[in-house]
């Protein structure tokens, strides 16, 4: 009820807004005959509010020091266009639709949040405007939209790598899954790891499959019912919010069995919460432990530089990435027509990368090296790495 | 579902019921008197979250004094909002100071986001106030025990004060009539003025264990609390003080069991909530301890 009155409040708000930048447009063609082709214009549509704010500003820090880096392409100034989507997929599409009709974008990045993705990417698509994913790693994001391409893996590969680190590293028989029903990338995820752990343990070694929703802080009762079914191992993708705390509830419930997740834990939100436990592992992109390429070694470098006070992180590295594969593209070919863009995007092929080499198959998703990490003493450190096969 | 399981359900559902209940409690009391949902409430419990989180983190104050600044603050913050937005409208149609409300929640969040920033902060926990405790195969923080008994403690309070201070009685006296009250010599701006430095109070010590329970703050942190508190008082009966701390126990309790007996429905748990509310106004809109007054023309 409260959130209908918010909503209609915010809806009127915005019609507001909207007549003001109307009223505004039509003052500024008339002031600008000359079009803006001296500059190529990078939208980004992140996170950087609500409860992904985290990995979006994150990601978009990676972003910013490639620009930095790399201002020009085909002889023009790079500017880029930062679109908060709010972590909510209304205003993700919403965001999109701004970046290509308003702004006229040449190119997109986005998003952190495989659902906020899922939401901008038809949009992108009717204007034809090619969209490079730093972080969505559900498989639908690309699937049937062309102008969709990624710079991560995807989900199928990130749940086999999981199950398999489960069963073979932490001897794991029995698991219990906690996904978020509300995010695209949990509910894939887990679907993954339960039909790969399924395989290695049989089908009734998934003792507990329960549920939540994006918001909720409490998860008393969905780990009450995982402690009294005493699985080896908890598997529990989503959110870095949400996770802190429910990992932090698990272990003062008394659960203490190894806890598991995806690439969204890596993140100071997630860390500050669990801080003081052990036993808890997840996967994610990149490692400042093992730079692959001479491109990583750059990222690491220039990262410390820019922003001294912050931890290198995967998505950092990430939208580092889809930056310069966005000017790759651009400059293999030789144009900034979308549709021109799209074909030179396609055909990318052992592209350097901070996170390493970048290969695009025929789903426009990359392959690539997963790595583990796990928290110990308060920390995030590198456990190992698994190479796609 | 094992004893030790449903023991467990029952620590969990007193845990957030009686969170849900001291929230509702703060509701339910300015809607009583002045016939608003003061939807700056579930805010004002992030300001009170951040107020402790500064004074913590940045002035190093021992959490009891931080604790107690945070309300102080949030009571006049709470004061001025009424004074400033909903004052002037007092007499203006109840829609206006409804508005009024979202705006000032609004402008409440996104002060917090535009200040604060939009990461969450990690909220403390004194040791002295927050532990483990192990009894056979369950265990629960010491927050379990604490939210209650600070819960119970304050809905006495706020029962003796309505029921038998002189400003009590204004107080029942201004929610049935504004005009005949004051001709009764009774300071109306004094009393929405308490009324909601009460009911700030009690959003600020909501705020407080809210925090840390879930030990993390951001600006929107209000939000969700709010939702469930306003379906707990509604519950209960909007209005009615010992209706909105058994809406909250009732709400807390019903989503920790519906989870504990119903593992597979877990992700309709808020849905679940927004379903008993519908039914609950369609079959008693006044709610379960409401009463229903006939409006007088």
């Amino acid at each position: 009820m409260r959130k209908a009155k918010r909503k209609f409040t915010v809806l009127l708000v915005v019609l507001m807004i909207a007549s003001l930048a109307l009223a505004g447009c039509a003052k500024k063609t008339a002031d600008q005959v000359k079009p803006a082709s001296d500059v190529i214009k990078v939208g980004v549509f992140e996170p950087l509010t609500g409860t992904n704010a985290a990995g979006g500003q994150m990601t978009v820090e990676g972003i910013k020091l490639a620009n930095k880096l790399y201002p020009e392409v085909l002889g023009k100034k790079v500017e880029l266009v930062i679109v908060d989507n709010k972590s909510e997929k209304q205003e993700a599409a919403n965001a999109v639709q701004r970046l290509v009709s308003s702004d006229k974008v040449n190119v997109i990045i986005g998003s952190y949040g495989s659902s906020l993705s899922m939401a901008g990417g038809p949009v992108a698509k009717t204007a034809k405007i090619p969209v490079i994913g730093c972080s969505p790693t559900n498989p639908a994001v690309t699937l049937g939209n062309e102008f969709y391409f990624r710079v991560c893996f995807i989900d199928p590969f990130q749940g086999t790598v999981m199950s398999n680190y489960a069963t073979n590293t932490l001897k794991g028989k029995t698991a219990a899954v906690i996904r978020d029903v509300q995010q695209d990338y949990s509910v894939g995820l887990s679907n993954y790891f339960v039909k790969a752990f399924k395989a290695s343990n049989g089908d009734a070694s998934i003792v507990a499959d329960v549920s939540y929703n994006t918001g909720d802080k409490d998860f008393s009762a969905q780990l009450t019912q995982i402690k009294a079914k005493n699985p080896d191992i908890i598997f529990a993708p989503g959110n870095f919010l949400e996770c802190g705390i429910l990992v932090a509830k698990a272990r003062e419930l008394g659960i203490k069995v190894p806890i598991l997740g995806g690439d969204t834990w890596e993140a100071p939100e997630f860390l500050n919460q669990v801080k003081a436990y052990k036993d808890i592992y997840f996967s994610t992109h990149f490692t400042a432990e093992q730079p692959v390429t001479e491109v990583s070694t750059t990222f690491l470098n220039e990262f410390k530089k820019a922003y001294p006070d912050k931890e290198v992180n995967a998505f950092g590295a990430l939208g580092f990435d889809a930056y310069i594969l966005a000017l790759d593209g651009i400059t293999r070919a030789g144009t900034t027509d979308g549709v021109a863009l799209q074909k030179a995007l396609a055909e990318t092929k052992g592209f350097k990368g901070a996170t390493g080499v970048i290969t695009l198959d025929a789903n426009r998703d990359a392959t690539k090296t997963a790595i583990i990490k796990k928290v110990i003493d308060g920390k995030f450190v590198y456990d190992s790495k698994v190479e796609p096969k | 579902m094992s004893m030790d399981s449903f023991l467990q359900n029952i620590a969990n559902s007193i845990t957030l019921g009686s969170l849900y209940a001291l929230i509702a409690i703060g509701y339910t009391m300015v809607y009583g008197i002045i016939r608003l949902i003061n939807f700056a409430h579930a805010d004002l419990l992030m300001v009170a979250a951040y107020v402790a989180f500064y004074g913590i983190f940045i002035f190093a104050l021992p959490w009891w004094v931080a604790f107690a600044i945070a309300i102080a603050l949030t009571t006049l913050l709470g004061m001025s909002i009424e004074k400033l937005a909903y004052r002037p409208l007092r007499n203006a149609p109840r829609i206006s100071v409804l508005i009024s409300a979202i705006g000032v929640s609004f402008l409440l969040e996104n002060i917090g986001i535009v200040v604060l920033g939009a990461r969450p902060k990690p909220f403390p926990r004194p040791e002295a106030l927050v532990w483990n405790i192990q009894a056979g195969n369950i265990s629960f923080l010491s927050l379990t025990i604490i939210i209650p008994i600070v819960t119970v403690i304050l809905l006495l309070a706020v029962t003796y004060m309505v029921k038998k201070t002189k400003i009590g009685i204004a107080m029942r006296a201004v929610s049935r009539d504004f005009e005949t009250s004051s001709l009764m010599a009774v300071d109306v701006n004094k009393v929405v003025g308490t009324t909601f430095a009460v009911g700030s109070a009690l959003a600020a010590v909501g705020g407080l264990l809210w925090s840390l329970q879930y030990p993390q703050v951001d600006p929107l942190m209000g939000v969700f609390p709010g939702l469930k508190c306003f379906i707990a008082a509604v519950m209960g009966g909007i209005g009615s003080i010992p209706g909105a701390m058994l809406g909250g126990f009732l709400l807390g309790t019903i989503e920790v069991m519906l989870v504990g007996f119903m593992p597979d429905l877990s992700g309709y748990r808020d849905a679940f909530a927004f379903v008993i509310l519908i039914l609950i106004l369609l079959f008693r809109p006044g709610g379960i301890l409401g009463e229903n007054v006939v409006e007088k023309v």
